[in-house]
């Protein structure tokens, strides 16, 4: 009762806070008339009767109800749709129709030999997709019980399953939880029916959305008022679009306009506010994002697809030699009757059936062409793919089950939700990340800052501790491993002496520095909150850089506790007494931030009656507006604005202004009247006035926060870079938010050059001015060409000269037209050839766009990796979706193929377990073919001997189960417990991935390897052993061996040949492949001894041969033997010589580790040495072009008096140092200029000017880049 | 955390060494971590000169011994379907065999260039017969073979289920082509006696020809195949039906005909009284008399021991070759430049 009571007074306290004060922009009231005018019309008839989802009015509309379903099939469609799934393949319709011509007496075996593996086959996949659509269902139904308060009449709200709710309920959502339906916004815990939405789910946008209920409903904030309630909605008809809305409301007898301002989309999230009442429009599939939820595409892997192709070529095999025994058939048949006179007259030609009539030759050979299609049946592995699906699926539990992919925190396991695309995972080429709460975390620290151009702040950023680490250097962490920070509070990670305990005092500029906390403390548009109990604040902020402002002053002693209306309260800590000082400061308008002004003041009137006014900007913006006696620490802090940012940190400047009575009085004027103009420039005007003010302002200081990084994004970044892979980050965020960031990951280096491509030109910004529509197009369409080409032509040139590497970074807008069809070629040549892409403020629809642009014009696999509902059209699309499953959220986990907790699972995942599943299945599929080639064309090659009549060379059920019982289990071990190299030189050799991103192991040649080493086999064993056996004696006895004995021991032999070549082409045994590989061998003995021994009817030709003829002959005995060894030797020579001395990369990790030198380092950078390519980004790269940079530069200095070298040296050093943004190293440009004023002295030749005039020229350019930042 | 357990090359003992943090989860953990303790033999050229060197050192003696075994075999073969026809009818052997009215009879005489010892063998062998032929094969009711009349369905053996509407016994092409050429062997003047029993597999005797089943209607058709048998005798005593019914693999075959139970020496001369009667002619096949002894291995066949001596030479080649590769150019350890990527590099 206590905790309810006080909630109460919150609740009364914060209903005083009309927050449509602190928007000035954002609540700009939208016109509607024109779409108002459709209600009732056609796509416009959905009518909504609040509160009486039972009526009858509501009954007769049947809307759908609120349960979801994710089904691929029910009870009753199961069994015809995933019959009809499976025999789409072409390979189990071939089984089918061979099984069904079994029936027929063109079948060289029986029927039930020939159907029975395609129906344990066909069942074993069937199940397994049983098993799966289960477990969607069971997801389902974890949805649909979530449980949500709904009005059950007279007032009272009780919990109810999200399933249950229909359209014109009345819902009750608390904060934190998500909305169960579409839902109309009635009214909130606010007085003017605010609440706070986060749309993570829907678009990824981290900020929290405003939304704002009719002001008629906004006086309903108790449940008892809602007994009576009663209003109809009519509105349009569901549709997927998320922006837009289009509805009235009649309460009241009153009609009131609907906007998607008042729409509360499921999925999306109550955020900072207590709680809302809402009305249920549109339920279940209805619903917009459901509606906008398409299908998850069936992916199918490369692997899959070229498998596909050589079941084709091995289709094209088999008709071949049915066609060409058929017509040797057909000749030897024709012959059998030569005018009357029978040739093989045991046969019997005169008196034949169709299928050996001599008279009709021709029928018959067609007959048995398809007699020998069902014989040569074999070639094609039947259990190719029940056996590939078997070992993905196992594989994937051991994606699940990786304890180091494993997140302890959050309890979180990786989950690959689809097993089909394991071994993709091994062949990425390009990575597509998002960048919020895939590379980030998506918290804010407050690390860094500089006041009074005094660098404050020993935090240690992710990025910098990746490069110590990669230098060998550990850098002492005191935040971490201090003792006294024993409780790190989140968004706060800043550590100085100076400053903190209130030691600032005995700074030397402690009032910039009191000045500095303060405008943290007052300059924002937080909520405090506090907890009665313990007095401590909290604060409920829209962004979370923000939020790290407040809870910074508040550290350092500039508590905010409390806002109101009108003023804002702080304590302060006095240091020298230790007293806490309330201060209250009267706020007068609030300038807020947008993505155009970047920056955002407050004008607050303090105690003593100063107006101030308090700015903070980004140091693009704020520089500029400086007062010239506010330029004291500009130098300064511009240097640790550069630090900054080069450790991607986000930079903000701080300054202030005072202002005097009449230029506020002024200001506040003109702001009011802006604010009230009901024009369509209204925020041009406003945006114009505030600019006047935010001038003249004095500099304190700069902020550094970091973007968290999640725990080992570098690290991962790097190792995924020298594997060779490209990393391209889609992001919704601003430009200079994706490029700190990429500078976090080291996607971005100094010495890179930067591509920047935008329109921000003013020429365009004219023409936005003019609004001529098609003018604008025309002119962007343009302008991005002409970006474009110049990089291209910019990279070309480079090209050569110089490891010069490139980094293109592209706004939304220009993405726009770069992804138009005529152009997105250019663009992806473009964006190829530089190192790291980086697109920016790019929609949902083009990160899709941008994915589907690089998986279709370079064919490589792309992997998209994101964690919210934006990602969601991208992870589709992507050949490969991997979703976080982070701590917000599950859209994009959904629609993910594989989910992982953290993105530095990706390492592991890609280059452990992709490189392995890989290797495994594509080494799987060879052998398949290998094993059915060996067996299938004995098959073949004693048809020669038999006039190619279609009779088996074994018995039938030696046939049938052969792909079941001896071979199988060998390659499914293969499949999924394989491993070239263990998991620890998987990740110490990332190169080693370039083997599946090239596909070497699953090339033509490879393939074509394999079936080559399986006819050799099959020629080896067939004619050994016909050799072997001929006419003469077979045993001591003197009995000759017959059509049994020869097929037991052919077949003996093919089951030892496959088994061992098994044996022999892995190089990882444990247990299970022993197992397996002698398992399979000994099954064949145990089976030819329990078959023997069944009843001659059954078993046929099979009748005791092992026991009574094979075993005690010696000669069977030694036939396997040679025959066996003889059919290994070719690849056991093969692989020897190429192991010796054409080693695959696997093979010298191999090495490196057999022989032990893995601690030997110059051998293992040799091996290594493939692995560094020179346009890679990541720390390693990083690292390496510092050092190179560095040393160019040192040879220079050192360097001979060859001017005319010294002069290309300086021109690129140049160009080097004067790289747009903070990319400077002051190190390596202190000693660039050096050798700039040396060569300067040194040429006498050349006129002096012409250099000094290039000096400027480079210093100058310099200015613009650094200011568009 | 090293999760490769910092394994050594301890390839000799096949084990790699498990941390001791990881044993205590127990083998499921490292089953599921991927991690089992594992063998990972690498193809150093060490294991393959001593792999193929010791398939050398095993295959050359078991061909020597195979061999020898084959060479311990004497065997006699004798073509005798040309010259067992009369001169007037080389021109027309199809005739002459079709002909019943005309006596088959034929002697041959065979030398014997080794002493042999009992028991000498007995075969006739067929050449370009298709014994393995789909319709031949089929052609037999094996139920019929074991039940006799009682078992009606034998349509398997079409053409030659029937005979003037009488169900045969045994049905079928098989039975139907019978081989019948008979062999009386003398030495001197003395016949050599000939032992026709045990010669099929005990497993047929017993399990697949009914001791109960007599052949009824057999060669009573129009056209007349093979051998007749003694409606008298079971089929189960039948042997050289039993032998016969057994198909050959391949189109060349051997069948066992009797044995001679008695040594025959060194230019020993035996004289074979033959009844040529199985027609060969219409497909151009020969027919063969073979008198052999056996070893432990079975027949002559060289194949066998040579192809053993060969392989083992081949390896013994290789590992040679191997080691002088070897020694003359020592493995340049992590030469990269033999990578795919690297090589196409250099080639742009």
């Amino acid at each position: 009762m206590v905790n309810l009571g006080r909630r109460r007074m919150r609740g009364e306290r914060r209903r005083k806070l009309h927050l449509s004060k602190i928007y000035s922009f954002a609540c700009g009231k939208q016109s509607l008339k024109e779409d108002h005018s459709q209600i009732g019309g056609r796509g416009y008839s959905r009518v909504v009767f609040c509160n009486e989802p039972e009526s009858f009015e509501a009954g007769i509309r049947s809307y759908a109800d609120n349960s979801v379903s994710s089904t691929k099939y029910n009870l009753a469609t199961f069994l015809p749709k995933s019959l009809f799934e499976q025999f789409r393949r072409v390979a189990n319709f071939f089984f089918l129709v061979t099984g069904i011509l079994a029936f027929t007496k063109l079948a060289p075996y029986t029927a039930v030999s020939a159907i029975l593996p395609l129906i344990i086959i066909i069942g074993a996949t069937m199940i397994k997709e049983g098993i799966e659509d289960w477990r969607r269902k069971q997801q389902d139904i974890e949805v649909n019980s979530r449980r949500v308060k709904v009005h059950t009449g007279q007032g009272t709200f009780e919990y109810t399953e999200w399933k249950n709710l229909k359209v014109g309920h009345i819902v009750k959502i608390m904060k934190d939880e998500f909305f169960p339906a579409d839902l109309l916004l009635l009214s909130s815990s606010y007085e003017d029916a605010f609440c706070y939405v986060e749309t993570m789910n829907l678009d990824g946008e981290t900020n929290l959305k405003l939304k704002q209920g009719l002001e008629v409903t906004s006086s309903l904030h108790e449940d008892f008022q809602f007994s009576d309630f009663q209003a109809t909605i009519k509105c349009e008809d569901p549709n997927a679009n998320l922006y837009s809305f289009v509805g009235s409301m009649e309460y009241k007898e009153q009609q009131y306009p609907l906007s998607p301002l008042q729409l509360l989309l499921r999925d999306s999230k109550l955020r900072n506010t207590d709680y809302i009442f809402g009305a249920v429009i549109f339920t279940g599939h209805d619903t917009k994002v459901i509606q906008n939820s398409t299908d998850a595409p069936s992916k199918r892997t490369k692997v899959e697809k070229k498998m596909d192709r050589v079941v084709y070529f091995m289709f094209c095999i088999v008709f071949l030699m049915a066609f060409v025994g058929s017509i040797f058939f057909g000749i030897t048949t024709k012959d059998d009757l030569d005018n009357g006179l029978m040739k093989r007259w045991y046969l019997r030609p005169d008196d034949s059936t169709i299928f050996f009539d001599p008279k009709r030759a021709p029928a018959a050979a067609i007959f048995h062409f398809f007699t020998a299609l069902m014989l040569y049946g074999f070639f094609i592995p039947i259990s190719l793919y029940v056996s590939i699906e078997i070992v993905k699926v196992l594989q994937s539990i051991f994606i699940n089950q990786d304890i180091h992919m494993y997140y302890e925190d959050a309890d979180k396991p990786s989950y690959a939700r689809t097993s089909n695309l394991n071994e993709e995972l091994g062949q990425v080429d390009t990575i597509l990340s998002d960048k919020t709460g895939t590379l980030t975390c998506n918290t804010m620290e407050f690390i860094k800052c500089s006041i009074a151009g005094v660098a404050y702040g020993r935090g240690v950023t992710e990025v910098e501790r990746s490069l110590d680490s990669k230098n060998g250097s550990t850098l002492i962490d005191d935040t971490r491993d201090s003792p006294v920070r024993n409780v790190p509070i989140k968004g706060f990670n800043f550590t100085d002496e100076r400053i903190m305990n209130g030691k600032w005092v005995n700074e030397p500029y402690a009032n910039v520095i009191k000045n500095f906390f303060h405008l943290l403390a007052i300059c924002h548009t937080a909520l405090p909150e506090v907890d009665e109990d313990t007095g401590n604040v909290s604060y409920e902020t829209e962004s979370p850089d923000e939020l790290a402002f407040v809870i910074a002053a508040r550290e350092i002693g500039f508590k905010f506790y409390k806002r109101t209306q009108t003023s804002l309260s702080i304590y302060e800590l006095n240091p020298v007494s230790g007293d806490k000082i309330e201060r209250t400061y009267k706020l007068l308008n609030v300038l807020e931030f947008n993505s155009t002004r970047k920056r955002m003041s407050v004008i607050v009137k303090d105690e003593e009656g100063r107006i101030l006014l308090l700015c903070k900007g980004a140091d693009s913006v704020m520089f500029e507006r400086l007062a010239k006696d506010g330029r004291e620490f500009e130098e300064k802090t511009l240097e640790h604005v550069h630090e900054y940012s080069d450790a991607g940190l986000r930079t903000l400047i701080l300054a202030y202004r005072e202002l005097d009575e009449n230029q506020y009085k002024e200001f506040d004027n003109n702001f009011s009247q802006a604010k009230n103009s009901v024009s369509e420039d209204r925020e041009t005007l406003i945006e114009e006035v505030s600019e006047k003010i935010e001038r003249n302002l004095i500099l304190l200081g700069a902020t550094a926060v970091e973007d968290k990084l999640q725990n080992g994004v570098p690290d991962c970044i790097d190792k995924l870079s020298q594997a060779g892979i490209k990393i391209w980050v889609l992001t919704g965020d601003k430009m200079e938010t994706a490029i700190n960031i990429g500078f976090a990951c080291s996607l971005l280096r100094q010495g890179m050059k930067q591509i920047i491509i935008q329109l921000e030109s003013p020429e365009i910004q004219a023409l936005e001015k003019a609004g001529d529509k098609v003018a604008i197009v025309k002119a962007c369409r343009e302008n991005i060409r002409h970006q474009i080409s110049e990089a291209a032509q910019q990279i070309t040139a480079s090209r050569g000269t110089s490891q010069q590497a490139f980094a293109l970074i592209i706004d939304g807008k220009s993405l726009a037209y770069a992804l138009e069809d005529n152009m997105k070629k250019m663009f992806l040549d473009l964006a190829t050839r530089c190192a790291s892409v980086i697109c920016c403020r790019s929609s949902p629809k083009q990160k899709a766009l941008v994915t589907r642009l690089v998986k279709s014009a370079t064919g490589k696999t792309t992997l998209a990796i994101g964690d919210g509902a934006n990602d969601v059209g991208m992870l589709q699309e992507a050949d490969i979706g991997i979703g976080i499953s982070g701590v917000e959220g599950m859209q994009a986990v959904m629609s993910s193929d594989i989910a992982i907790a953290q993105f530095c699972y990706l390492e592991r995942l890609l280059l452990v377990h992709g490189h392995w599943c890989y290797r495994r299945i594509s080494s799987m599929i060879c052998y398949f073919f290998y094993k059915n080639i060996t067996f299938g064309f004995t098959l073949f090659l004693y048809e020669v001997y038999a006039s190619f009549s279609g009779q088996p060379a074994y018995n039938d059920w030696f046939l049938s189960v052969y792909n079941i019982f001896f071979s199988s289990l060998p390659v499914i071990a293969l499949g999924v417990f394989d491993q070239d190299v263990s998991a620890r030189y998987c990740l110490r050799f990332p190169m080693l991935y370039q083997e599946g991103v090239q596909n070497l192991l699953f090339s033509w040649r490879r393939i074509f390897s394999w079936m080559l080493n399986g006819f050799i086999s099959a020629i080896i064993i067939f004619f050994f052993c016909t050799k072997a056996m001929e006419i003469q004696a077979f045993d001591e006895k003197g009995r000759t061996a017959g059509r049994d004995i020869l097929g037991a021991t052919m077949y003996t032999c093919v089951v030892w040949v496959v088994n061992l070549q098994m044996a022999v082409a892995i190089n990882y045994f444990t247990l299970i492949q022993h197992i397996f590989i002698w398992g399979s061998v000994a099954i064949w003995y145990l089976f030819l001894l329990a078959y023997g021994a069944m009843s001659p009817t059954i078993s046929g030709n099979a009748y005791k041969v092992f026991v009574e003829t094979l075993a005690p002959s010696p000669s069977f005995w030694f036939v396997t033997l040679v025959v066996v060894i003889s059919a290994l030797i070719p690849y056991f020579s093969y692989s020897a010589i190429q192991m010796r001395f054409f080693p695959m990369y696997h093979e010298m990790v191999q090495w490196v580790r057999y022989e032990g030198k893995t601690n030997d380092p110059e051998f293992v950078a040799m091996v290594r040495q493939g692995s560094l390519r020179p346009t890679t980004v990541g720390s390693t790269a990083r690292l390496a072009a510092k050092d190179n940079d560095l040393k160019d530069i040192m040879e220079l200095l050192t360097g001979s008096s060859q001017a005319e070298s010294d002069v290309a040296y300086i021109h690129l050093v140049m160009e080097w140092c004067t790289q747009p943004n903070h990319h400077l190293d002051v190190k390596a440009c202190h000693l660039a200029k050096q050798a700039f004023d040396e060569a300067i002295a040194e040429l006498d030749t050349l006129s002096e000017e012409s250099y000094k005039e290039h000096f400027d020229h480079a210093a100058f350019e310099r200015q613009p880049d650094t200011l568009d930042l | 955390m090293d999760p490769d357990g910092g394994s050594s090359s301890t390839v000799s003992t096949g084990v790699q060494e498990i941390p001791g943090h990881s044993t205590q989860h127990g083998a499921f953990y490292q089953f599921t971590q991927q991690n089992l303790p594992a063998c990972k033999p690498v193809l150093t050229p060490a294991a393959v000169i001593a792999t193929f060197l010791l398939m050398g050192i095993i295959f050359i003696p078991v061909g020597l011994v195979t061999l020898r075994a084959s060479n311990s075999v004497v065997e006699i073969v004798d073509r005798y379907d040309m010259d067992c026809v009369p001169e007037e009818f080389r021109s027309n052997k199809v005739t002459y065999i079709k002909d019943v009215s005309i006596p088959k009879n034929c002697s041959r005489f065979l030398k014997v260039l080794k002493p042999m010892k009992a028991p000498i063998y007995i075969y006739y062998q067929l050449d370009n017969y298709y014994q393995n032929h789909r319709r031949y094969v089929k052609s037999r009711s094996d139920l019929q073979l074991l039940h006799g009349l009682g078992y009606n369905d034998t349509s398997s053996c079409k053409p030659l289920e029937s005979s003037h509407d009488l169900p045969v016994v045994p049905c079928g092409l098989i039975a139907w082509s019978l081989f019948n050429d008979t062999y009386k062997f003398s030495r001197g003047p003395s016949e050599l006696k000939v032992n026709r029993k045990n010669i099929a597999w005990k497993s047929d005797r017993d399990h697949k020809f009914g001791k109960n089943v007599y052949p009824f209607n057999f060669q009573n058709g129009t056209l007349i195949g093979g051998g007749k048998l003694d409606p008298s005798i079971p089929l189960g005593d039948q042997e050289d039906l039993i032998v016969w019914m057994r198909t050959a693999a391949l189109p060349s075959f051997r069948k066992l005909y009797g044995r001679i139970e008695e040594d025959l020496d060194a230019d020993d001369v035996i004289v074979v009284h033959l009844k040529n009667n199985y027609n060969t002619y219409s497909f151009g096949g020969k027919k063969k008399l073979v008198l052999s002894t056996s070893s432990w291995l079975g027949g002559k066949n060289d194949f066998l021991g040579v192809a053993n001596l060969f392989v083992g030479a081949f390896c013994i080649l290789i590992s040679i070759i191997f080691l002088l590769l070897h020694v003359k150019n020592p493995r340049p350890y992590g030469d990269t430049a033999y990578l795919s990527w690297n090589r196409k590099n250099i080639a742009s």
